[in-house]
């Protein structure tokens, strides 16, 4: 018998916890507010599925109900996308060791 | 257009990339670094999904005319965000997220075919599952972090609301989600999917009003995870890899700082959930409240004690980001340095209103974080330190967690500060903390009160030494 596809993506998933458990135990504390607003910008990688959604309109009619949302959900992701990597950013820049000369 | 088998490749490597990101939070030097390597995996998600579907037409445009406009919002928001409004910040992108995860959902449903998912009123069941159970936690998600946002901000009320048979309101909506979903399944009815969502955006509300202000780190925590969680649902109905990835880390990454937040103030999640802890626990000891002599000092003997000291450790907490004193801090620290005076930073888990919260302002006014030092690093030193310089904490310091069973904080780990020689205390009056609990250390021999706004009070100090 043929395994279902759907147990190969259970699989990642259940080992993509595993390794997200002993990657975060491993942040540094001081680095929390850090890591969630990078966590905040990757989960946004959802814009794949607004991006198909968005392009599921047919040839004649780009917009219908559903690749109205869609377009919606692109923008939302889009917002914490860049607004997550950027102010990851700038937080990452502000962290720095004392300065050796003193 | 490229192919199936290919894509997939792509989309593990992104999946890769996010784990190296995190990964790269070990440490400071290499964060930097794994930052880039998440800009990376979202590069490459994004280019590969416009190459398999490689229909570069009208609709097109428009996807980049969408993600350009949220792009442009984004970044200004990046931009113009003062440090001490992260934790806002972090949870209005935590309901977008639970709002894209609602549109995607929704979209799958009304035009399945798209994504191969079946036909509308004929979708494949595991998809539906999975679909709805996405749709149901960015939901919950979504209308949560709306109310943690609106408490953040000082829009709500910050102190719990509850109100009778709470609990068990809950548990009745959370067991018609699961009705739903099953309904759902059976019958392929559009109306049982409206139904669904519109619950679970009640029951994000519902979870999230009864949890007060201080509790704020474990809620934010908790909606980062659950913001994973339904992207990881999302990411099953559209049998994507990179989503599946990062949803499992999100979700794991929410639940250990959830967890790491509750051991900092030892309570057990649920405790948390359930809400109601500062309304309860303030009638009672409003009770027994003896007025106790304390000594009240001025700057100019906080700065004369600080400049004979030859160590000094400073303790702060939301109180300080309120007044916006962390720039007045560095300013005084600056001084005691040049005085030859040995400072360093301590750091409860707890300090603050999400996690890391104190560090981030710290690093803002250049404190460099290697003077910066966690709770268990650092609280032997107190014994050893000749001043502790508490500024806009409270609770964390209450020698009562250590010596009251009888007390609400029992078992929270603390901050030894009683161990120094003399304890300068920067509070605005008197008033007892969130817990509701009167601090032991204000009427200590050895503990100094300096009432006063935290950032004029430091000013002034530094004027003075």
């Amino acid at each position: 018998m043929e395994i279902d596809p759907f147990i190969f993506r259970l699989s990642i998933f259940i080992l993509s916890i595993f390794v997200g458990y002993y990657v975060v135990w491993s942040v540094t504390p001081s680095l929390h507010t850090p890591l969630m607003s990078v966590t905040n910008a990757i989960s946004s990688v959802i814009i794949v599925g607004a991006i198909i959604a968005g392009l599921a309109g047919d040839t004649e009619s780009v917009f219908n109900t559903s690749s109205i949302f869609g377009f919606l959900a692109i923008s939302l992701a889009a917002i914490n996308i860049f607004g997550g990597f950027l102010v990851t950013q700038r937080m990452l820049a502000m962290y720095k060791k004392k300065k050796k000369d003193k | 257009m490229i192919s199936a088998n290919l894509s997939a490749v792509f989309y593990l490597i992104s999946g890769v990339l996010f784990i190296l990101a995190l990964r790269g939070l070990s440490s400071p030097e290499t964060s930097r670094q794994g930052n880039f390597f998440g800009i990376m995996g979202m590069v490459i998600a994004i280019s590969v999904t416009f190459l398999s579907i490689g229909n570069f037409s009208t609709g097109f445009i428009f996807v980049l005319i969408f993600l350009l406009i949220g792009g442009l919002v984004g970044a200004f928001i990046a931009y113009k965000i003062p440090m001490t409004a992260m934790p806002e910040l972090v949870a209005g992108f935590h309901s977008l997220v639970g709002l894209a995860a609602v549109f995607v959902a929704i979209s799958a449903f009304l035009n399945p075919s798209a994504f191969g998912l079946g036909f509308p009123g004929n979708i494949k069941l595991a998809s539906l599952i999975e679909m709805s159970v996405g749709a149901a936690i960015g939901a919950i998600t979504f209308s949560g972090s709306v109310i943690a946002f609106l408490k953040l901000q000082g829009i709500m009320s910050g102190s719990p609301i509850t109100f009778k048979g709470q609990h068990a309101l809950n548990a009745l909506i959370l067991i018609s989600i699961v009705i739903l979903i099953y309904l759902l399944c059976s019958t392929q009815s559009s109306n049982v999917f409206w139904i669904l969502l519109a619950i679970s955006f009640i029951v994000g509300f519902l979870l999230i009003i009864p949890i007060g202000g201080a509790d704020m780190p474990v809620v934010i925590s908790m909606l980062n995870s659950y913001s994973g969680w339904a992207a990881a649902g999302i990411g099953f109905t559209l049998e994507n890899t990179a989503l599946i990835i990062t949803g499992a880390l999100v979700g794991s990454s929410g639940a250990i700082l959830s967890y790491i937040m509750c051991k900092g103030m030892n309570r057990s999640f649920f405790n948390v959930i359930l809400g109601g802890f500062g309304a309860t626990e303030q009638s009672s000891s409003s009770q027994n409240k003896e007025q106790r002599p304390v000594k009240n000092g001025n700057a100019d003997d906080a700065a004369f004690l600080m400049k004979n000291a030859s160590s000094v450790i400073i303790v702060p907490g939301y109180g300080m980001a309120v007044a916006q004193a962390q720039h007045a801090l560095r300013e005084m620290v600056d001084t005691l340095k040049k005085n030859g005076i040995k400072v360093s930073y301590a750091i409860h888990p707890v300090a603050g209103r999400m996690p890391g919260h104190m560090n981030v302002l710290l690093a803002e006014a250049n404190v460099p974080y290697d003077e910066v030092f966690e709770l268990e690093e650092i609280n032997n030193d107190f014994a050893n330190a000749d001043v502790a310089f508490v500024i806009g904490a409270n609770d964390v310091t209450n020698p009562v967690a250590k010596t009251d069973p009888q007390s609400p904080i029992y078992g929270m780990p603390v901050l030894d500060v009683e161990k120094c020689k003399s304890v300068l205390f920067v509070k605005r009056s008197l008033s007892p903390g969130y817990a509701g609990i009167d601090n032991e250390l204000f009427y200590r021999e050895n503990t100094l009160m300096l009432f006063a706004d935290a950032k004029k009070m430091t000013e002034d100090i530094t004027k003075n030494l």
